[in-house]
């Protein structure tokens, strides 16, 4: 008898079927791992079994009755505890009281016992491997010890069910075996955990079933031993095995290895950051299109931001143009001639309420302007001549970007970031969220821009996006590269072979 | 649960002694500037030394220690309250006005309507999710302007009337006036509050992380209009002391009141961003300002406009220091 399932669930938002006749299960004391890529559902599905949504159709059973839950704390009273990937404690408040908010033991006249609790607290947490004071705030803490407290808190409140979305991400090896620990000791309670991570060595080790969201469908559940890695990730990306590549699928035409003797225009060496990525190198050449492959995690984004100065790097050099970029700052890299295009196109990219014309010009106004003055008529000139190159449509250079479709807002970011002249051009996700005319015109733009020159870094979990646009594939897991596709070699089949490669180390944690 | 794997670093950031200097100096920084001042002034000063000066340091400070003591509480839970200046002066003459009745009406009816407008701030700041500088600033101005209508545009005064009223803000126990001793215990409450319930650590909470104290199952909302309540509350006591004090409703004084006691909390340590601060810190920047006004006054020849310009400068130097002691602690 599941402890808490659903059934046939649905969850619409505007334009987006989130949840599609969703059905999961967790049975007592299982580790049962969700998994998906982005977009795929995961997050919907835990909010609805959180009390965050509500759903739209379909039932919620917990322990054998149908319950709704019309807040998060409806369904941690019940026994549903949820992790979340940032830690969502207090950092300025002591560990002791982050553990007991509003559950302090209390002495006489209803205040706090103070004494009890640091005795208790101190107690509790040395069972999580964490022996610090725990009258220091929080946040002096290291994220992999806050992460624990963060646990300790969730089973405390008598959890049946803990949820823990990503709660690997930010721990080190050694933390990440005390979790698994604390996870073992859960499982043998009788609780039932759903895990999420991308981290597929750590589904392997930890747990029993699983349960594939892809594009708000449910595609497959069961025991997770009884599932290869390699048919795992090609149900997570949607792409069968035996499945003959179509050509033309994308708008990419073809190869442009033009310049393959050409000196790279951009040169990473060791790239390393703690944790995240770990020795990362590759160049890219002027007109090639270096694909980076990986699953959600990976470390992709990660490397990008880092190229673009906004990711703070341990270790590793990089050169544009054969100049080394000496300590990376989003404007030190603009002006090396480096373009990001941001994942999240409206929270890091576009301004929406600005029109197209401002957009594009506040890429231009430092380069262009003299004595801090710009003339209107150039930067008229240099829009006009974006939104024809990039056949961006528009009823014209004031309209609002918020106002426009996906595809012509991902135009009106990829306009701004040429107008600033760059070498080369790092793009993440760019076809995302955009429908799909839009997505080959985007992607026959990117073959454009790379025939004219630019070394382009194409970051896309579209697998199929990322083998006909890349002339190379460079593929990350765990934050290190792990391969790279060449040649006749680029095809999704090898690039999902060495996705699932099962890392040699696997029962080791990976330390660089 | 007996697993027990590997035990978590947890100091790899920083060691604990150096931890807890920063937690000293942001703690007791008030304090100890404090300390130093009261020296330096009773050395200077043979005036400053006398038992009856420190009363009257004391008695002055006592109403802006009450407006900094609400302030505290919504500071920590990472608000603002600008309507208190003018509630002290309303409420100061709304107690004149009312002392006609008798003591107790002297005291109630500017609790009443000073708490009844703390109420709307903190329904609309907590419910509305508007600005709390925004919602109180617009509190400011209506308070300001019912003082003008009850007073006539500041023309009339109304007297203490009340005989029992005006003697609660004249006399004193031990050299001490009776409006200190309420003070002082509307503070101790104030503290076991803030540091020993779990209302307290409530108020923590909110302002240290809205978001987490709502996933930890904080009653944010209740929280937030709570805070914003004690403020009004602590304003209109602090006016009625006035009132009691001074044996009218004056209009002029108190403007820019609530300025020095946003001034007063975050020298004593207060974060301004909230999740952090304490009352024993309040204590010592209002006595701090007290004390400093003080001196001012015992030098004689120096405007008492330029206490204005050390408070200021004593800020400016806090503020610098806690932002850097908060990025010593949150260094990565």
């Amino acid at each position: 008898m599941p402890l808490l399932e659903v059934t046939d669930v649905n969850k619409v938002f505007p334009g987006v079927r989130a949840l599609d006749g969703v059905t999961f299960a967790l049975q007592p004391g299982e580790v049962h791992a969700l998994v998906g890529e982005n977009g795929a559902g995961k997050s919907t599905l835990i909010k609805l079994l959180t009390g965050v949504y509500q759903p739209d159709g379909g039932e919620l059973r917990y322990r054998d009755e149908p319950a709704r839950f019309a807040t998060p704390m409806d369904a941690q009273r019940a026994g549903i505890s949820t992790i979340y990937q940032e830690v969502n404690l207090v950092p300025l408040m002591s560990v002791a009281h982050n553990l007991f908010l509003g559950r302090e033991p209390r002495s006489a006249f209803g205040l706090v016992d103070e004494k009890r609790m640091v005795r208790e607290a101190s107690e509790i947490l040395v069972r999580y491997g964490v022996t610090t004071d725990v009258r220091r705030p929080l946040g002096t803490m290291a994220l992999g010890a806050q992460q624990m407290v963060a646990l300790a808190r969730a089973v405390m409140v008598d959890a049946k069910v803990v949820i823990m979305d990503e709660p690997t991400s930010s721990l080190e090896p050694r933390e990440v075996e005390t979790l698994f620990g604390v996870i073992r000791d859960l499982h043998a309670r009788g609780i039932g955990i759903v895990y999420v991570s991308h981290r597929l060595d750590e589904l392997y080790q930890i747990c029993d079933a699983v349960t594939i969201l892809r594009d708000g469908k449910v595609v497959h559940t069961g025991r997770l031993a009884e599932l290869e890695r390699i048919r795992l990730v090609s149900l997570m990306l949607g792409r069968d095995m035996s499945a003959v590549r179509r050509e033309g699928f994308t708008g990419f035409a073809g190869d442009h290895t033009g310049a393959a003797d050409a000196p790279p225009v951009l040169k990473v060496t060791g790239l390393s950051s703690r944790h995240r990525l770990h020795d990362i190198s590759f160049a890219v050449r002027p007109g090639e299109v270096v694909g980076l492959g990986g699953l959600l995690g990976a470390g992709r984004s990660e490397t990008i931001k880092a190229i673009g100065g906004a990711y703070p790097v341990d270790a590793g050099e990089i050169e544009v143009g054969g100049k080394t970029l000496k300590n990376p700052t989003p404007v030190r890299a603009v002006q090396a001639g480096i373009a990001v295009q941001p994942e999240d196109r409206k929270a890091e990219g576009i301004v929406a309420g600005l029109s197209i014309r401002e957009n594009i010009a506040l890429a231009v106004l430092p380069r262009m302007a003299r004595l801090g003055l710009v003339s209107d008529r150039k930067i008229d000139k240099i829009v006009d001549t974006y939104m024809t190159r990039l056949r961006i449509k528009a009823s014209g250079p004031d309209q609002r970007v918020g106002d426009l479709s996906g595809g012509n807002q991902q135009k009106v970011l990829l306009a701004r970031l040429l107008a600033t002249q760059p070498r080369v051009l790092l793009l993440d996700e760019p076809t995302r969220g955009i429908d799909v005319g839009a997505k080959a015109e985007v992607q026959a733009l990117i073959d454009e821009l790379a025939a004219d020159g630019l070394g382009v870094v194409l970051v896309s979990s579209d697998a199929e996006e990322l083998v006909e646009g890349a002339d190379r594939v460079v593929v990350l897991r765990d934050g290190a590269v792990v391969g790279e596709l060449t040649g006749t070699n680029v095809t999704t089949e090898a690039l999902l072979e060495t996705i699932a490669a099962a890392a040699v180390s696997s029962e080791e944690p990976h330390d660089n | 649960m007996t697993t027990l794997v590997a035990p978590v670093e947890n100091d790899v950031r920083r060691s604990e002694r150096s931890d807890r200097i920063v937690d000293l100096v942001q703690r007791q920084g008030a304090l100890a500037v404090l300390v130093v001042v009261v020296i330096i002034a009773a050395a200077a000063f043979p005036n400053f030394r006398g038992y009856d000066n420190a009363g009257t340091i004391l008695i002055a400070a006592a109403p802006p220690a009450l407006i900094a003591l609400g302030m505290t509480f919504v500071i920590i839970t990472g608000g603002i309250d600008l309507s208190v200046g003018s509630l002290y002066v309303l409420g100061g003459v709304v107690s004149a006005y009312a002392s006609k009745w008798g003591f107790l009406p002297a005291l109630l009816v500017p609790l009443a309507l000073c708490g009844l407008v703390g109420v709307v701030n903190g329904v609309l700041i907590a419910y509305t999710r508007m600005a709390p500088f925004i919602v109180t600033l617009a509190a400011l101005l209506g308070a300001r302007g019912l003082m003008r209508a009850l007073s006539n545009e500041g023309s009339t005064t109304y007297l203490v009337g009340n005989d029992g009223f005006r003697s609660f803000g004249t006399g004193s126990f031990l050299g001490i006036g009776y409006p200190v001793w309420l003070v002082a215990v509307v503070f101790v409450l104030g503290m076991v509050l803030l540091s020993r319930t779990r209302f307290g650590r409530s108020v923590y909470a909110v302002g240290g992380s809205e978001d987490a104290a709502s996933l930890m199952g904080v009653a944010v909302r209740r929280t937030k209009v709570t805070v914003y309540v004690m403020s009004g509350l602590l304003a209109g006591l602090a006016g009625a002391i006035n009132a009691a004090k001074l044996g009218s409703g004056v209009t002029v004084l108190g403007t820019g009141m609530e300025l020095d006691a946003i001034a007063a909390v975050v020298i004593g340590g207060t974060l301004l961003t909230g999740g952090a601060g304490t009352i024993a810190g309040t204590i010592a920047g209002v006595l701090l300002l007290g004390v400093i006004q003080n001196m001012i006054n015992q030098v004689g020849n120096v405007p008492s406009s330029y206490q204005q310009v050390i408070s200021g400068a004593f800020l400016a130097v806090v503020v610098v220091a806690q932002t850097y002691l908060v990025k010593l602690r949150r260094r990565t």
